[in-house]
């Protein structure tokens, strides 16, 4: 276990494989408040990784600032770029949010935030907004992925049930073919039947290529599906480890798995 | 096309193609010069302005349904955007047209030049304006509209251009029929239909419905909210330049923000984000309240205005989400398509 002081520059952040993502000392203000205070951290190409932490410890912050959704007052952070080893990691936090979605990185909003009064199919044609190639491809994928969005495709997503709006989030993510899918909270206000039905599709999605952050409140449901994880405490990473090392961590069980 | 390509593949329902549906507005809008014609010589000039002017309260309506309804941009502002183009066009018309310019080219291209100039203040107040939300942003609209009365109301002239300050301009050239007043509202609808409905014009919807899903989908918001306040400004002031060709006079009142209210009544009685609801308000509308001038023969008192607003809130009452709601009238294909089972994998 690696434990993060908030000043020292923290060696579990170095690998030695570049990682796709990389947070560096990140410092977010909400005008006088800190939300989040030298956040650093690392995504490696291919990994679910996790952000567990209690209610305002600045997950969505996290999540909002690499989306270019919120701007950080201080710190880095970067994306590898497409084509290997020549160019520089892309800086994003200077970049606006769309600009963010054709880097490859797609966000999964909290509270889901589809447009209600659309239809699914809008919804999944909104999602790749960006792009200009055949989306058929994508759009029978996010069907054979969510086969009830097939069945409510001129349905308006307001319509939906909770489950199924998470659901069409997701799918509506996915249709930008994002290298890194951010996930906010997946199961909340979710039955735990179809929590556990999305989080095997998150881990199909990773399967299939696609990079995970998931941020999540359910730390056992996230460590679980994880390869990595972090804790976030009051704005700042209290400790990373593997997700299976912080499973059995009793200070974690302690605070976040509730034994 | 490809954007067209791309709504495709998730819509079953055959398209008709663009260049027969352009082909047939075309048609329309050349079909109002004789209609204009027989209207002129076989109605009386009160029915003949009323009809005039119901094109007009479609062209307003519209433009500020692409703002308020379809993108979600509350504003009060329209009066403004409004005057701009009418005393763009007035003033220059009355101008050129004295110093012996031909009427109708001279209005032709003024009209389109006081469209441009309030396009041009669409971009001023919506650049600023898209940091606010909601109530915020409809007071900034509202003092943009404010400034541009009392702007209007202190200016004489603008070099050899007349204002007229608060006596209003007068002398404008009758230029406006029902014949250019039905192109400006068909020219109107069918363009804001375009936006709206095209692939690309799903983003003003996304922004209304979220706005931050919509930049997290990576539609560029700003992009789409100035463009909403740029183009729904220039129609406005289209339909300012053809007032004051219609009516002859203008005067800095008639933009003050009651206007832009009864405009915004408009959309919300419409049914917001409702193309053919509001075109269907304002026809409605406009016929309800001349209808109701005979009103005062039987009653003695003038209760015109007060019959108005009561059927306003009785509609309201009875159909909270305006005539149409977010429907569309010309759009049942799709509804029929919506009830269809999903065809089988």
């Amino acid at each position: 276990m690696t434990r993060i002081g908030s000043d020292t520059s923290s060696p579990a952040v170095s690998a030695a494989a570049p990682a796709l993502l990389s947070v560096r000392d990140l410092d977010v203000r909400y005008g006088a408040i800190c939300a989040l205070q030298g956040v650093s951290l690392n995504i490696n190409p291919g990994e679910i990784v996790t952000l567990i932490g209690s209610n305002g410890a600045g997950k969505t912050t996290l999540l909002r600032t690499i989306s270019g959704l919120l701007k950080p007052a201080n710190g880095e952070i970067t994306l590898l770029p497409t084509s290997p080893s020549p160019h520089p990691p892309t800086a994003l936090s200077k970049l606006r949010p769309h600009e963010i979605v054709r880097l490859g990185i797609s966000h999964v909003p909290e509270g889901r935030q589809i447009f209600p009064n659309l239809t699914v199919s809008e919804n999944l044609l909104l999602g790749a907004y960006q792009r200009r190639d055949d989306l058929s491809a994508d759009i029978a994928r996010c069907h054979t992925l969510f086969p009830i969005l097939k069945e409510r495709q001129s349905q308006k997503a307001g319509t939906l049930s909770g489950g199924e709006q998470q659901m069409l989030a997701i799918a509506r993510a996915l249709m930008s073919r994002p290298r890194l899918l951010l996930l906010d909270e997946p199961s909340l206000g979710l039955a735990p039947l179809i929590v556990r039905k999305i989080f095997d599709i998150i881990r199909e999605i990773n399967a299939e290529g696609t990079t995970i952050f998931l941020v999540e409140q359910n730390a056992h449901l996230a460590l679980k599906i994880a390869h990595r994880a972090y804790v976030l405490q009051t704005g700042r990473i209290l400790m990373t480890d593997s997700a299976q090392a912080l499973l059995a961590n009793p200070e974690v069980q302690k605070a976040y798995l509730g034994g | 096309m490809p954007l067209l390509a791309k709504a495709n593949q998730i819509d079953s329902v055959p398209r008709t193609p663009a260049w027969m549906l352009n082909l047939f507005w075309l048609a329309l809008i050349l079909a109002c010069y004789p209609i204009n014609r027989l209207l002129e010589a076989n109605l009386n000039d009160y029915l003949y302005l009323v009809l005039t002017r119901i094109c007009l309260n479609i062209v307003l309506a519209t433009s500020l349904n692409l703002i308020n309804g379809i993108t979600g941009q509350f504003s009060l502002g329209h009066a403004g955007f409004m005057a701009v183009g009418a005393y763009t066009c007035g003033t220059f018309l009355q101008h050129y047209v004295g110093v012996g310019w031909n009427p109708i080219a001279a209005a032709l291209l003024f009209v389109i030049v006081g469209g441009l100039l309030a396009a041009v203040a669409g971009l001023i107040v919506g650049v600023p304006a898209l940091r606010l939300r909601g109530d915020y942003l409809a007071i900034a609209t509202l003092g943009f509209g404010e400034i541009i009365y009392i702007v209007i109301r202190s200016t004489e002239s603008i070099g050899p251009f007349k204002i007229g300050s608060a006596a209003g301009l007068d002398g404008i050239p009758k230029v406006t029929t029902f014949f250019w007043a039905a192109t400006a509202a068909i020219i109107t609808v069918v363009c804001v239909w375009r936006l709206a409905y095209s692939a690309k014009g799903k983003a003003f919807a996304a922004i209304r419905e979220d706005e931050v899903a919509a930049a997290a989908m990576g539609i560029n918001t700003t992009f789409y909210k100035v463009t909403a306040f740029v183009i729904g400004a220039f129609f406005a002031g289209v339909a300012g330049g053809l007032y004051g060709a219609l009516d002859q006079t203008i005067d800095p009142e008639q933009f003050r923000f009651t206007r832009s209210i009864e405009i915004v009544a408009l959309v919300v009685l419409g049914g917001t984000g409702s193309i053919t609801g509001v075109v269907l308000a304002a026809i409605v509308l406009m016929i309800l309240s001349e209808a109701l001038r005979d009103l005062k023969g039987v009653t003695h008192v003038d209760l015109r205005l007060i019959v108005y607003a009561l059927l306003l809130i009785i509609t309201m009452l009875l159909r909270p989400q305006g005539l149409m709601g977010a429907k569309e009238i010309f759009r049942s294909r799709r509804k029929r398509n919506l009830s269809q089972p999903a065809p089988a994998a």
